[in-house]
């Protein structure tokens, strides 16, 4: 059993000193409930939209260490702490919508960059940012498990290539604006749910929603993170628009009898490599 | 067998109204927060708009951190005065009033060839004045009270009632703002008399744009959402309306907009340089 906290957190934006004064606030309020793992929205430090500001405000992956280390020391955590935190990235010149795995307060596990930037609507990410190239799963100390960003997981290419990499629990820190209020929940929260449920039962993995709070000029991020088990059912589901924290275990002793009985991710092993000239076929038509 | 026909696609306009207060009332809240207030101030026109945004900003701070503005012309008609009343009543505000005949009057006298539009327009600037003034002497933050459909007709006066910085209902339009203030328990005389600006006597909004509400939201919702004149036809709606709506919409983007300025740089303002409003590292 891996104890689990998803922080549904709401930055000030742009504000990075006070948010992780916040942070370390949120982590006393934790500490009791003793989580292994944290799990921080994207974006969490500063806000999600940030036009220009991703310049001045994009950190190194060892400068996010060096804060997030900070914040472990200040709150006096005994022991490792995991965290995944979605952060604006600057490397090399270039600024990336990242997630970094952390085991604090020692070590960068790793990073993803998030390869399907919205630029449409109400999103203009690739105006502002470079696209990540990779999805791969990567070994933590509780497991092997993955990170997709947001509209990353809205493609389920992406889901199953992770858990075709061996990923036994997806992270997605994400930032929702709520919109369409036809229903019982937000359209863009039904949306998180239906696919959420639907990529843990078609890959037998736990999906792990960290969703943004608070209003950005407007738009109001969603939250209703999710915990979602191998079977695809909801273990545990934070309320919308506020800040929250999400308790779950996550149970890896889960996974083996649950892809026993429905066996789909080996499925899609032995059939993926059949369908791999369909897939060439189908993008050298779209090059062509 | 049995034979199951769909029904004909079409666009609901009908939402989760406590939903919707919920997130509005949140929004009022946040966005008066980050930029240091607790407080709001609405103008009160008697109208449906104002007394819902009255309504949200109560629910959102409590009603005594919300100052509501009654500012008549003496041309304005009496049943406004008296639903204005009625609403802060009903919310439990108390309502102040400032009797903006001085102010649009004494421009009057100087211009003898001012039309009843023109008027209308300094009346609408006048309270303006009076709100962002009111502002300051409370440190209560003005809230809009433009709808959608308003917004996106252009019917209103520009750099006059749409300037307030927060607006909770921006995004609804008119028939929404009759549901949602259904559901927020404006009375029942706001809700159900003919919307009217009340710069003109005997004005109504209707009569102003040639198309019912009821009807012109729909064709807006279709028309945005991209289905073709022919499609909304198909629901019930003549050419006529589809053309008068989407000429109004098209003829008012510059009303939408800040000021046109003349771009000479690399950092021009909102062109190059790029920065949300609440950006403050």
């Amino acid at each position: 059993m891996i104890r689990h906290a998803i922080l549904q957190f709401r930055p000030e934006k742009a504000r990075v000193k006070e948010n992780l004064a916040r942070l370390a606030e949120r982590l006393e309020a934790l500490r009791p409930h003793a989580p292994e793992v944290v799990v921080l929205p994207e974006a969490a430090l500063t806000g999600y939209f940030l036009q220009g500001g991703v310049r001045e405000l994009a950190l190194t992956r060892h400068e996010l260490l060096e804060l997030l280390s900070g914040v472990h020391r200040a709150v006096g955590w005994e022991g490792l702490l995991d965290v995944v935190v979605g952060f604006y990235e600057r490397d090399e010149g270039a600024y990336y919508n990242s997630a970094a795995y952390l085991e604090l307060p020692h070590r960068v596990v790793h990073v993803h960059r998030k390869v399907f930037l919205p630029t449409y609507g109400v999103f203009d990410e690739e105006r502002y940012l470079a696209r990540g190239r990779q999805v791969e799963a990567f070994n933590t100390r509780f497991g092997r498990v993955a990170i997709l960003i947001c509209e990353d997981f809205w493609h389920s290419i992406t889901a199953a290539i992770a858990a075709l990499d061996g990923a036994e629990a997806i992270y997605v820190p994400a930032a929702s604006p709520a919109r369409g209020f036809q229903g019982e929940r937000p359209e863009n929260v039904e949306r998180w749910r239906t696919l959420a449920r639907a990529v843990a039962a078609e890959h037998g993995v736990y999906v792990v929603l960290s969703s943004l709070v608070g209003f950005e000029g407007g738009k109001g991020m969603s939250g209703g993170s999710l915990a979602v088990g191998p079977e695809g059912r909801i273990l545990a589901e934070a309320p919308l628009f506020e800040e929250a924290a999400l308790l779950f275990d996550l149970d890896p002793g889960r996974i083996p009898p649950v892809r026993y009985d429905s066996p789909l991710l080996s499925d899609l092993e032995a059939a993926l490599p059949l369908l791999l000239p369909d897939l060439e076929r189908v993008l050298g038509k779209e090059r062509g | 067998m049995r034979i199951v026909q769909a029904p004909k696609a079409q666009e609901s306009l009908e939402l989760n109204w406590p939903l919707v207060a919920d997130f509005l009332t949140r929004f009022i809240r946040e966005e008066l927060a980050w930029r240091g207030y607790e407080k709001a101030i609405v103008a009160v026109s008697g109208g449906v708009d104002s007394a819902t945004t009255l309504a949200l900003a109560v629910r959102a701070l409590g009603r005594k951190q919300v100052h509501a503005l009654f500012l008549p012309h003496r041309d304005s008609s009496p049943l406004s005065r008296e639903h204005a009343y009625l609403v802060a009543e009903t919310f439990g505000v108390d309502l102040e009033e400032v009797d903006i005949t001085p102010m649009v009057e004494g421009y009057a006298a100087m211009t003898p060839d001012l039309t009843p539009h023109r008027k209308g327009n300094l009346m609408a600037r006048a309270r303006m004045m009076v709100l962002f003034d009111k502002s300051q002497a409370y440190q209560a933050l003005p809230l809009g009270t433009g709808n959608k459909t308003e917004r996106l007709f252009g019917y209103y006066t520009w750099h006059g009632d749409d300037t307030p910085p927060v607006n909770p209902l921006g995004d609804l339009y008119k028939t929404q703002v009759w549901r949602l203030a259904e559901y927020l328990g404006v009375p029942e005389p706001v809700v159900k008399k003919p919307p009217t600006a009340d710069l003109v006597p005997g004005q109504t909004d209707e009569a102003d744009l040639g198309v019912r509400y009821l009807r012109a939201d729909v064709i807006l919702e279709h028309y945005l959402k991209g289905y073709p004149d022919a499609y909304i036809e198909s629901l019930g709606y003549t050419q006529e309306e589809i053309g008068r709506v989407k000429e109004r919409v098209n003829r008012t983007h510059w009303k939408r907009a800040l000021p046109t300025v003349a771009l000479l740089s690399s950092t021009a303002i909102g062109e190059f340089y790029l920065r949300p409003l609440d950006y403050r590292p």
